[in-house]
């Protein structure tokens, strides 16, 4: 399955979307069959984002991944087509206004994968349709984001100290 | 009173499901105007916890992510740290990874069966089909030595061989299994008031269900032929092919003929994989430092896609470890199925995307009660042992044997 030969999709959609997004020349690659990689500069992951479910049957959202990077917060948007090829789209956004826009109105299911990103990460997701938050308890505190590198469950307020 | 719109809360602790999720339903009469789903109740840090924790530790902290899918959990994640330190797992591991996850699939579907049965007041089916359940249980238990949390995967390969006797149960058992199904495709078929009790109930059109993302047999009952082994093959998937059930019946009664078929196909695929099984080793070493990469990886799970993505670093733990399990996937799709139906079919609509809300969530951050304060694993046993022994069991003989077992 992972012979040059049966890669010639991915290389026909890695063609596809630089020659439409020369921005992405130089940040794509193939990492094996069914997996490509694409980093899209802050800002731009949304129109790629677009173009590759409304003219590229990218039909199928896999998930969202928010990552603390260091100085900045990713995002890597799973996409998949019906044939099984996934091109995982990431993007970085600085740490100090991590301000994304919300692709529910594409994909309904991301509201899920979205407040995950709000409450885990310090996402502030715009256009997001109300709702209960996911995942953390409605009396959790403000500012507290677990899967931030810095944060330990000590951070909490009123936590426990713990043990040697 | 006329029937003025009522919003009425469901959980998150209700008599319908096992585990913990908060529905809050918009009503007309009898009739669901609007569903809205609070989720989260089971979330507990495991994401966050992987980060802190080796691979090998993480492998066995992700089997637990679920009670029923933890293979799933177990193999997808293996799967993408092999990928990230470039490993090619023995075709005979990759079999007995397949073997065990299709073993899974039909102690997940049986038990499925049965909460169905249970819900709709069809409680022989449940009797019947946990009865027969005990079967495969029995298999996994003599292949792993779980029944549950089977621990047979490890970064590289598996951990147990199968022998050649473990291959003629495991072929009987099935035996024994196809035809117990066969009975249960006839009751779901000709059995009217099952047919007529779920047909209609839980709607989820095929459109619909592309668009709102359902997975697994949520999707397939809407006729969408999507499935990981097929789509995008993996372990011995890519030499032992998989044909996809699907059904267009868009309702709770199509869930559970898919749910059917799949069981059938699981039985051609067992033996496929039993009597195909190749000769040689079953697993490689795995370094205990991956190199930096990252690796994502789709894995069909019994209730449909699970997905993880694994990022290392160059160290023994990984940078980044998330997991999207099925339910979440369908979850918006249930809210949809809820919406002009009626109160009495909550039961059974939620059931049937088979929800696992322990998958869904995953992460918590346990709050420190007044008496609390952390324990360390050793406090932990103590005060279990000791809280037992005020209350009348004492553990302490098994302790003294525990013990010595550890000490070999």
């Amino acid at each position: 399955m992972s012979g040059e030969n049966a890669m010639t999709e991915e290389r026909a959609i890695q063609a596809e979307l630089v020659g439409k997004f020369p921005f992405l020349d130089g940040r794509m690659r193939i990492a094996r069959a069914r997996r490509m990689f694409a980093e899209a500069p802050a800002g731009q992951a949304g129109e790629v984002l677009g173009h590759l479910q409304e003219r590229m049957q990218f039909s199928i959202l896999c998930a969202i991944t928010g990552l603390d990077l260091g100085a900045t917060l990713g995002v890597i948007y799973h996409l998949a087509r019906p044939s099984g090829i996934v091109l995982n789209l990431s993007t970085a956004l600085p740490k100090e206004k991590p301000v994304l826009q919300s692709i529910t109105a594409r994909f309904p299911a991301a509201a899920a994968y979205e407040r995950e990103l709000a409450d885990l990460l310090g996402f502030q997701v715009q256009g997001l349709p109300d709702g209960p938050r996911y995942p953390l308890p409605d009396n959790w505190p403000a500012g507290q984001h677990p899967l931030r590198k810095d944060w330990t469950a000590e951070s909490l307020p009123g936590a426990p100290r713990k043990r040697d | 009173m006329p029937n003025a719109n009522l919003q009425v809360p469901i959980g998150p602790q209700h008599p319908a499901l096992k585990e913990p999720t908060s529905f809050m339903l918009t009503l007309s009469g009898e009739k669901i105007m609007k569903a809205g789903i609070r989720l989260g109740y089971n979330h507990r840090g495991i994401e966050k916890a992987c980060e802190a924790r080796t691979y090998i530790q993480d492998l066995y902290l992700v089997e637990r992510i679920c009670g029923i899918c933890s293979h799933s959990h177990a193999t997808a994640f293996s799967m993408a740290v092999e990928e990230c330190a470039q490993l090619e797992v023995p075709r005979r591991a990759s079999y007995i990874r397949s073997l065990v996850g299709e073993l899974e699939r039909v102690h997940s579907h049986l038990l499925w069966l049965g909460v169905a049965g249970h819900e709709v007041g069809f409680d022989t089916l449940l009797m019947y089909t946990w009865r027969d359940r005990e079967v495969v249980m029995d298999l996994l238990a003599m292949l792993t030595g779980n029944r549950v949390n089977y621990g047979i995967n490890t970064i590289g390969g598996v951990r147990r061989d199968v022998t050649s006797e473990q291959k003629l149960k495991i072929l009987e058992g099935v035996a024994v299994l196809e035809e117990r199904t066969k009975y249960y495709i006839t009751v779901a078929t000709e059995e009217v008031t099952l047919a007529r009790r779920l047909s209609g109930v839980g709607a989820l059109s095929h459109d619909d269900a592309i668009r709102l993302g359902a997975v697994g047999p949520t999707a397939r009952a809407s006729d969408v032929p999507r499935d990981c082994r097929k789509d995008d093959p993996y372990a011995a998937y890519t030499e032992v092919p998989v044909n996809v059930v699907t059904d267009n019946h868009n309702d709770v009664y199509g869930r559970t003929l898919v749910r059917c078929g799949e069981l059938m196909e699981c039985y051609r695929l067992i033996r496929q994989l039993v009597e195909n099984l190749p000769e040689g080793p079953i697993a490689v070493k795995a370094p205990r430092k991956i190199p930096a990469a990252e690796a994502f990886v789709r894995y069909e799970a019994p209730r449909g896609e699970d997905v993880h993505y694994v990022k290392s670093n160059g160290t023994e733990k990984p940078e980044r470890v998330k997991v999207r399990a099925p339910t979440l996937a369908n979850v918006q799709a249930v809210a949809h199925m809820l919406k002009d139906g009626y109160l009495a079919d909550l039961p059974i609509v939620v059931a049937a995307i088979d929800p696992c809300f322990s998958c869904t969530d995953r992460l918590i951050e346990v709050e420190g009660s007044a008496r609390g304060g952390i324990m360390t694993w050793g406090q932990l046993r103590a005060y279990g042992i000791e809280w037992h022994r005020r209350h009348g069991v004492d553990f302490s003989r098994l302790n003294a044997n525990f013990r010595a077992g550890e000490d070999r």
